[in-house]
């Protein structure tokens, strides 16, 4: 919850006191937890405690009376309707049958890579975004920020026209000014012009450049990616003559090593790592066996939370770790002092990898510096992991540039660069705080930017050109393992948007472009079926990049310990998870969405650990200021256990003031900090604590379980021992119930989590938003615990306050078969189903919330204000993004998971149509859909042998709050864990409970 | 004080009489307001049934279903596989009438339609709220006919509601669908005459279309 003033915050003495709760306390959700204060005490005795804080205490009879009187007549209102008309198609479509969707496979960028998608589209208008079975990239997962594509789509504030000097203009005067000056360049041979492109994959943008240059020989490419890292590049480079990329299997690894790489949360291939990944995380009996994950990181991330063992360390010494692990390997003596983790921790880990051979593997993390990366790949080389574990091959984002931003203002600045076309990117946003390039653009004889918003960039523009939505255009694009495919749109662009494409042909004097005829040209060599096949398919065939073989691998330098950096305070730099560099800063979804591990939403705060939150005196929300290098930064601290002590994590991508959603988020601007030189990380920070309290808001409070045995867990080896660990100790569930039994004769649908497949990511929050018309509430709302999500991702902690174990616990509504929720409405507006659903009736629903006062896993939402828009006309375009079969609530209204109720009805009438009976796998769940490690399966529970049954029947499946008797359709198994019998594991991981 | 003493009476003796006539009439009223009340909702006056609608062209069922026979099928062409029957685009209208009555006055918003492209607007006849699901494929699929909710439209020349639509309507078939039955393949037609063995074929129906009436009234059936 928020940190503000009138709460009790976390007083700095207590700290010593949390460490002792902790360890006994298993597992725990926050630090307020742990000293029970006021906010945390707050949200447990009241599900909303500013509605019953606000509440008169003694409620007069004429104030009851007018309540009565206005909520009746108000209710009177609702009856009133509108004659309606029916406006057919004058040409009805091939294949549109209205009321039945279509799906189309297009891609998706992520960061310039492609992630295929499947996009389900009502009649001209795409709802949903789904992940496509077939491309490498998503395997039929999505995560957060592809949920929330559909929304950017319909964004109103979205640029609608062209500007020139700020005043609307058309296109048509834009090439007329461009060819004007294409005179000139083709004269010049393109001197003074610039490109400034984003991050991207698209062998037509590649083909479209080759061409302006050679139109243009002295037209200059730069690039500006400030998510790039560009270390693995440099070290592959020095180590096999040429940049190669690796392509992880983590299917085939049987012990992991990650040096701060986050390879579940980031990058291009993290949706298919992490299937892989969990593919060797899951444990139904046993015999099977698990592979085991070290992680090594510098700020708490997803893949630290599922690693068996993670130890969190300064950004600075992952260096001396990778290179104390490589010694230890290859069996050399420890140089003292050059790492932080202990020697026998280094050589038990050493030894796991030398045991695991070819199945070892070393992943580096993408922001470390060229020797992390050059270790890392020693290591995988010695093991034998390359060609195994681990391919290489040739990037599959080489796009020829003449250098960075930096490069292009310096070129500005001695004038021999006076145009700039500037595609996609907001450089005056993303620059690192040393590069004046707001100075340097307005250097400019002509700026010309191409976005979706008129963002920061296109205020200083000449001509700012809204760009088309990835929706909305033709393009193709490759993804991590070079795999291509094709981007076709769902819709024409809605407000006028021009593709790239059209806009470099445009630059080459082609100014009616077909960029459909453009991407197309580029895929001449396939033939009209093939490229239809490929289109259907959302994929090219065979286009995957083909390993490199590598053989010389050189000696590489072990690096100096770094003798100084212990007392120097850290800054590590991280891209906000759904953000990124503040592209998607207008995106209420990912504004609202809780990060993983923090829970925060509209905005960002500056994470500490405990013990430096300890010494530097600091509590939740104290703002504090960051100085080095002349620049300086205030923010709100947010003390993270897990997180390395002496260092600060700043997200980037957050307060940025232009667009209404983004301004209405809260939160500071990393990019005030940050330096082209050290991008991902620095030392030497100086920090002041200031004298106010910022609002942090955080939903860790929020729905909380408190005190119950919520998330069960054990080792492998303990599973083996006892694989009923989940029993043990837990009160057996009653047998005899008040409430009435139901026969269930038709289907009985349930649902079963695998935590230990679930690595926390979200997905299935942002998915289930998408596909259930669930509103957002903004960060006022969101502070008073009013946050409309059905499913949420409980983060518990488990251990030491300063290094404690992180496990993630998705909980959607349980659908009791003995449903507390059912028995208390007085309007019957929940009830039972006859498949065993707890349905909610949202016209019967009068608002009492006595359902949710009586539901036990806090699952019920409540539409306090109205928080969608129902007037057609006010409501705008952003109304066209709803699942058409979703009924939208208002005000007044209860609601909860229905187990994506409208997919089964669909599916149910299909097959009753057939006369048949559904089967097994034929319904799929929104969050089971998005899952990138199949962590939820759904199914019949009265059908023999469904996947969802094999589930349940494992020894580890329980019930949540087994004790009362609800007899939950959605269960859990507890989560595994495989950590190295060697290492002295914390007492808390060995098996737990809370 | 002393009641009684000195004290005027504040009712006069005709006050019982008016009280008693107060309160009987308030019940009488009461009770005149809910049965007038709900007699009013059920009347064709609040739910439209029976009430033609204007329309932008005076289509007419009876001309096109009772007096030339097409099937309902051939405009409504979404009805067996979507859960909206659909209305015919302006081509569909153009199939035929690109050849019979091309100079009709009446069909002048037709030909409009399909030289600018602008859609023809219908006035909506039988509508239920946004929060009800109907879906039409599978009421068809498991026969009922099109006649048994939408009246018999080829005695239409306007399109009129042949029944509420309201919830206690729908809800009275599904608890008990069986008198509302027939084969599927005869779902398009009108003016059905059961067979003799009608009750039989409706109890065969039940079980060979896989129909469980303790189930249709589950409230997600329609509500979403």
């Amino acid at each position: 919850m928020s940190a503000i003033a009138d709460q009790k915050p976390l007083s700095v003495s207590d700290h010593a006191a949390l460490r002792a709760v902790a360890a006994g306390r298993d597992p725990w959700r926050s630090l307020d937890e742990l000293a029970d204060s006021a906010e945390f005490r707050r949200f447990v005795e009241a599900e909303f405690p500013a509605i019953a804080e606000r509440l008169p205490l003694n409620l007069d009879r004429r104030m009851m009376l007018k309540l009565m009187g206005a909520s009746l007549s108000l209710a009177g209102l609702t009856a009133c309707s509108k004659a309606e008309r029916i406006v057919p198609y004058v040409r009805q479509p091939e294949n549109i049958i209205p009321g039945r969707p279509l799906y189309y496979a297009t891609t998706l960028s992520s960061d310039g890579y492609g992630i295929g998608a499947v996009v389900e589209c009502h009649e001209g208008r795409p709802t949903k975004v789904e992940g496509n079975l077939d491309h490498p990239a998503s395997r039929g997962a999505t995560d957060a920020i592809m949920q929330a594509a559909v929304l950017s789509l319909f964004d109103p504030e979205r640029s609608r026209t062209p500007l020139k000097q700020g005043e609307p203009a058309s296109y048509d005067d834009f090439l007329k000014d461009i060819a004007a000056l294409a005179g000139g360049w083709v004269g010049s041979g393109g001197q003074g012009l610039a490109l400034l492109i984003e991050a991207t994959t698209s062998p037509t943008t590649k083909a479209q450049i080759e061409v302006l240059k050679t139109r243009y020989p002295k037209l200059r490419v730069f690039k500006h990616d400030p998510l790039a890292a560009r270390s693995g590049e440099q070290a592959t480079a020095t180590l096999f003559g040429k940049p190669l990329t690796p392509i992880y299997h983590f299917d085939r690894a049987d012990v992991i090593v990650s040096l701060d790489a986050d390879f579940l949360g980031e990058g291009p291939g993290r949706l298919a790592y992490a299937r892989d990944f969990a593919r060797r995380r899951r444990v139904r009996a046993s015999t099977d066996t698990m592979s085991r994950l070290y992680v090594i990181e510098s700020t708490p991330t997803i893949t630290g939370a599922a690693g068996d063992h993670r130890r969190a360390v300064k950004p600075s010494a992952v260096e001396g770790v990778a290179a104390a692990i490589k010694a230890a390997l290859e069996g050399d003596k420890y140089v003292d002092g050059q790492s932080p983790l202990e020697p026998a921790w280094t050589n038990v880990l050493a030894d796991d990898l030398r045991s695991a051979g070819r199945n070892a593997l070393v992943v580096p993390g993408a922001h470390q510096p060229p020797l992390v990366h050059a270790v890392a790949f020693a290591m995988n080389a010695r093991l034998g992991a390359i060609g195994n574990t681990l391919d290489l091959i040739d990037p599959p984002d080489v796009m020829p540039n003449d250098g960075d931003l930096a490069t292009l203002c310096q070129a500005i600045e001695n004038g021999s660069i006076d145009t700039v076309v500037v595609l996609g990117s907001n450089p005056v946003q993303t620059t690192p705080s040393d590069i004046d390039v707001r100075a340097a653009f307005s250097k400019l004889k002509l700026l010309v930017h191409s976005g979706l918003y008129r963002d920061e960039t296109a205020f200083l523009a000449h001509w700012h050109i809204p760009a088309a939505h990835e929706l909305e255009g033709w393009s193709d694009i490759r993804a991590y393992d070079g795999t291509a495919s094709i981007v076709q749109p769902l819709i024409q662009p809605l407000f006028g948007g021009k593709s790239l494409h059209r806009l470099l042909a445009g630059l080459a004097g082609e100014f009616d472009a077909d960029p459909r005829a453009l991407v197309r040209a580029t895929w001449k060599a396939m033939d009209e079926p093939a490229w239809q096949q490929a289109l259907r398919d959302g994929v090219v065939p065979d286009s995957a990049a083909a390993s490199v073989a590598v053989s010389l691998i050189p000696d590489t330098p072990t690096p100096m310990p770094q003798a100084s950096a212990a007392e120097r305070l850290e800054v590590r730099f991280v891209a906000d998870p759904w953000l990124r560099d503040g592209c998607n800063a207008n995106s209420s979804w990912l504004q609202e969405l809780p990060r993983p591990l923090s829970k925060l939403v509209w905005g960002n705060a500056a994470l500490v650990s405990p013990a430096t939150a300890e010494r530097l005196g600091l509590e939740n929300g104290r703002v504090i200021n960051m100085a080095r290098g002349g620049k300086d930064l205030d923010a709100p601290v947010w003390i993270t256990p897990g997180q390395p002590d002496e260092t600060v994590t700043l997200s980037l991508g957050h307060g940025r003031k232009v667009g209404s959603v983004a301004s209405l988020a809260g939160g500071y601007d990393a990019f005030a900090l940050r330096t082209a030189d050290a991008p991902w990380f620095v030392d030497g920070v100086l920090v002041t604590p200031r004298e106010g309290l910022a609002r942090v808001v955080t939903t860790q409070h929020h729905q909380a379980m408190e005190g119950r045995a919520i998330v069960r867990h054990a080792t492998l080896d303990a599973f083996r021992d006892n694989p009923h660990f989940v029993r043990d100790g837990a009160p057996p569930a009653p047998t005899e119930s008040l409430y009435p039994d139901w026969t269930y004769d038709q289907e009985a649908w349930g649902m079963a989590i695998d935590q230990s497949a679930c690595i926390g990511c979200m997905a299935c929050v942002s998915a289930c938003q998408a596909e259930n018309n669930i509103p957002t509430v903004g960060p006022d709302q969101t502070a008073l615990g009013h946050e409309m999500h059905w499913l949420r991702i409980d983060r518990y902690y488990s251990g030491s306050v300063d290094d404690p174990a992180i496990l993630f616990q998705p909980v959607p509504c349980m659908h009791c078969e003995q449903a507390p929720c059912e028995v208390v409405c007085p309007v019957n507006a929940t009830i039972h189903t006859h498949d065993g659903l707890n349905a909610q009736v949202y016209n019967r629903c009068i608002g009492t919330r006595y359902c949710s006062q009586n539901c036990p896993y806090k699952v019920r939402r409540f539409n306090f204000l109205e928080y969608q828009e129902f007037e057609k006309d006010v409501a705008g375009p952003q109304q066209a993004v709803h699942n058409p079969d979703v009924t939208v609530r208002s005000r007044g209204i209860m609601e909860k998971c229905t187990y994506c109720v409208q997919r089964i009805s669909e599916n149910r009438i299909r097959a009753q149509i057939e006369n048949r009976q559904i089967g097994d796998g034929e319904v799929v769940t929104a969050c089971q859909q998005a899952c990138p490690t199949q962590a939820i399966v759904f199914g019949d529970l009265n059908r023999k042998g469904s996947h969802v049954t094999l589930e349940k029947a494992v020894p580890h499946n329980y019930a949540l709050l087994e004790e009362l008797n609800t007899r939950p359709r959605t269960t859990y198994l507890g989560k595994i864990t495989n950590p190295n019998g060697q290492l002295a594991a914390k007492p808390a991981a060995e098996t737990g409970r809370g | 004080m002393q009641i009684g003493e000195g004290m005027p009476q504040v009712f006069s003796s005709n006050a019982n009489g008016i009280a008693r006539f107060a309160l009987w009439g308030v019940c009488f009223f009461a009770m005149f307001v809910a049965i007038g009340g709900t007699a009013l909702l059920r009347s064709g006056f609040v739910t439209g049934v029976g009430q033609p609608i204007a329309q932008p062209i005076p289509f007419s069922h009876k001309h096109h279903v009772g007096e030339i026979g097409l099937d309902c099928r051939y405009c409504h062409n979404g009805v067996e596989t979507s859960a909206a029957a659909g209305l015919p685009a302006t081509e569909v209208c153009m199939t035929c009438h690109s050849q019979v009555f091309t100079n009709a006055d009446m069909l002048a918003p037709v030909r409009a339609s399909l030289a600018s492209g602008q859609p023809l607007q219908w006035q909506r006849v039988n509508s239920v709220p946004d929060f009800v699901y109907f879906n039409h494929s599978i009421h068809v699929a498991k026969g009922v006919a099109c006649e048994t909710c939408h009246g018999e439209v080829d005695d239409m020349p306007l399109m009129q509601k042949a029944h509420s639509l309201s919830m206690e309507w729908c809800l009275g078939c599904h608890r008990d669908p069986t008198p509302n039955l027939r084969p599927p393949q005869d779902a398009f037609l009108m003016h059905w005459k059961p067979p003799q063995d009608i009750e039989e074929v409706r109890r065969s129906l039940i079980s060979i279309l896989d129909i469980h009436p303790a189930t249709m009234t589950d409230c997600y059936v329609c509500h979403r």
